[in-house]
């Protein structure tokens, strides 16, 4: 049986690892090498890189990055943060990435997600989706660069874009929930899963570990992606997949 | 003991290498049909998709490579999109001739099982391996029996005698590990599968280095 998975979100810029609140205030919180090691012998299921490095340079150390944790684990794990081409992504799966998450760079230009899915196989292409409630418009709606610019994307009709263009998987964030450690974004994710049939990665809000039981259970997500509380030790992820197993979850 | 990736231009070739060098293999990637030959065993990895994969072995002439490890029982492993070429024929994108070394065809995942219920595509994550019988190089079966699957696609009307292990997702049985003489396939990616994975590899390699890796 298939297992839902439990994906520590590491927050890289020029080789380091951070995770602020709500994207402003930066943490510094270690190697991303050492911190994939300890995930792994935790039982992480995967691990998702997230580089906000500014710099070319930045961009040049997750490259290296991602190949000392390949060469170090056998754990599968996704690369996102200024993917912007073909051969941005080729570099990062030559080097060891499994998949390459794509965010703004695919709404500014959404042939980007059929390019790499074409090339790769949807399997590869993982668009990640920053999603807020807007009351104006009634819905969700999509946002860039860490939650500051609001796009003319509806959150649900970009999923099912996003699916049509060859996505394979999606990362929803909720830039409502995130940061705010209140657990995730059950309506969110809910709408986003029925509106597509690719795996979806719940992300944003985990604050306890009956949180991911109820996304992972009752919505039914296939997959919950946390950063803080797993970094800052306030559940693990071994924790996390005991509770679930308990309550009759499948995990591994 | 020297194993040969099939460097085809497709797919990750780092990270199979790395676990190759984790459990003390030399490790050749190379495209020349002479140095692989020379090698204990092949690899054939791949991502992507089943046309542009049979299309670059044609046009490195490595398609000729195959006849040739069959007919001199070289130990070889196909990983995931590597796995699916070995069988006759793949539906993606179009009707596309496999090498044919394996009987059966390659058939993508509908989304829907037989009572009308949705499950999602790509077959994504980590499932447990349902073992029909034992591999020849592999005495004892794992205790840990997650492995990471990812792709769309899954081998089906084969061969029962040359099914190894399944893993179930929706209604499909679908081939994890196949087996026929010298050939072996993995549906999933050893490489990325943890304890398990580790564990398939190394007796897998440990068949090749004591020469029963083949039937």
């Amino acid at each position: 049986m298939l297992t839902k998975r439990i994906i520590p979100c590491l927050d890289v810029k020029e080789g380091r690892v951070v995770k602020g609140v709500q994207f402003v205030s930066l943490r510094d919180a270690g190697d991303p090498v050492e911190l994939a090691k300890f995930y792994n012998k935790q039982g992480a299921d995967e691990l998702v890189f997230l580089d906000i490095s500014a710099s070319h340079e930045g961009r040049e150390t997750m490259v290296d990055v991602v190949r000392k944790t390949a060469t170090a684990l056998a754990i599968p794990f996704t690369v996102g943060g200024g993917i912007r081409t073909l051969e941005d992504m080729k570099r990062l799966l030559r080097a060891g990435a499994d998949k390459v998450s794509i965010n703004s760079s695919a709404i500014n230009r959404p042939q980007l997600i059929k390019e790499g899915s074409d090339y790769f196989g949807a399997q590869c292409i993982v668009v990640a989706i920053d999603a807020k409630w807007s009351e104006e418009d009634g819905t969700w709606m999509v946002y860039t660069h860490g939650g500051r610019n609001k796009t003319e994307k509806k959150a649900i009709a970009w999923a099912k874009e996003a699916v049509a263009l060859g996505a394979g998987e999606l990362l929803v964030t909720s830039m409502d929930q995130d940061g705010e450690k209140n657990g995730f974004d059950l309506p969110l994710t809910k709408a986003i899963r029925e509106a597509v049939n690719v795996p979806i990665i719940a992300s944003g809000g985990a604050g306890k570990v009956d949180d991911f039981y109820e996304v992972l259970h009752d919505i039914d997500a296939d997959a919950a992606l946390a950063a803080s509380i797993f970094h800052y030790k306030e559940t693990s992820v071994a924790e996390v997949k005991a509770s679930l197993k308990q309550r009759g979850v499948a995990v591994r | 003991m020297k194993i040969g990736v099939i460097d085809y231009g497709m797919g990750n070739l780092f990270s199979v290498e790395q676990a190759l060098k984790r459990l003390g293999c030399d490790v050749l990637v190379s495209a020349d049909q002479t140095s692989l030959l020379a090698c204990d065993a092949l690899i054939l990895p791949g991502v992507g998709a089943f046309q542009d994969a049979m299309k670059r072995l044609h046009d490195t002439g490595l398609i000729a490579l195959f006849d040739k490890v069959v007919a001199t029982n070289k130990p070889l492993l196909g990983i995931c999109l590597g796995m699916q070429l070995l069988f006759e024929e793949s539906e993606e994108n179009g009707h596309w001739q496999g090498l044919g070394i394996f009987k059966g065809y390659i058939k993508q995942f509908s989304g829907k099982d037989s009572l009308g219920k949705s499950y999602r595509v790509p077959h994504m994550g980590w499932n447990d391996l349902q073992f029909a019988k034992s591999p020849t190089w592999l005495d004892q079966l794992p205790e840990e029996r997650y492995v990471y699957f990812v792709h769309s696609y899954f081998a089906t009307e084969m061969d029962e005698g040359d099914l190894i292990a399944y893993a179930e997702y929706g209604d499909v049985r679908v081939p994890g590990i196949v087996q026929k003489g010298n050939v072996t396939g993995m549906q999933f990616h050893p490489e990325k599968s943890g304890e398990c994975g580790v564990y398939l590899l190394q007796h897998w390699l440990h068949a090749v280095e004591k020469g029963v890796a083949t039937l």
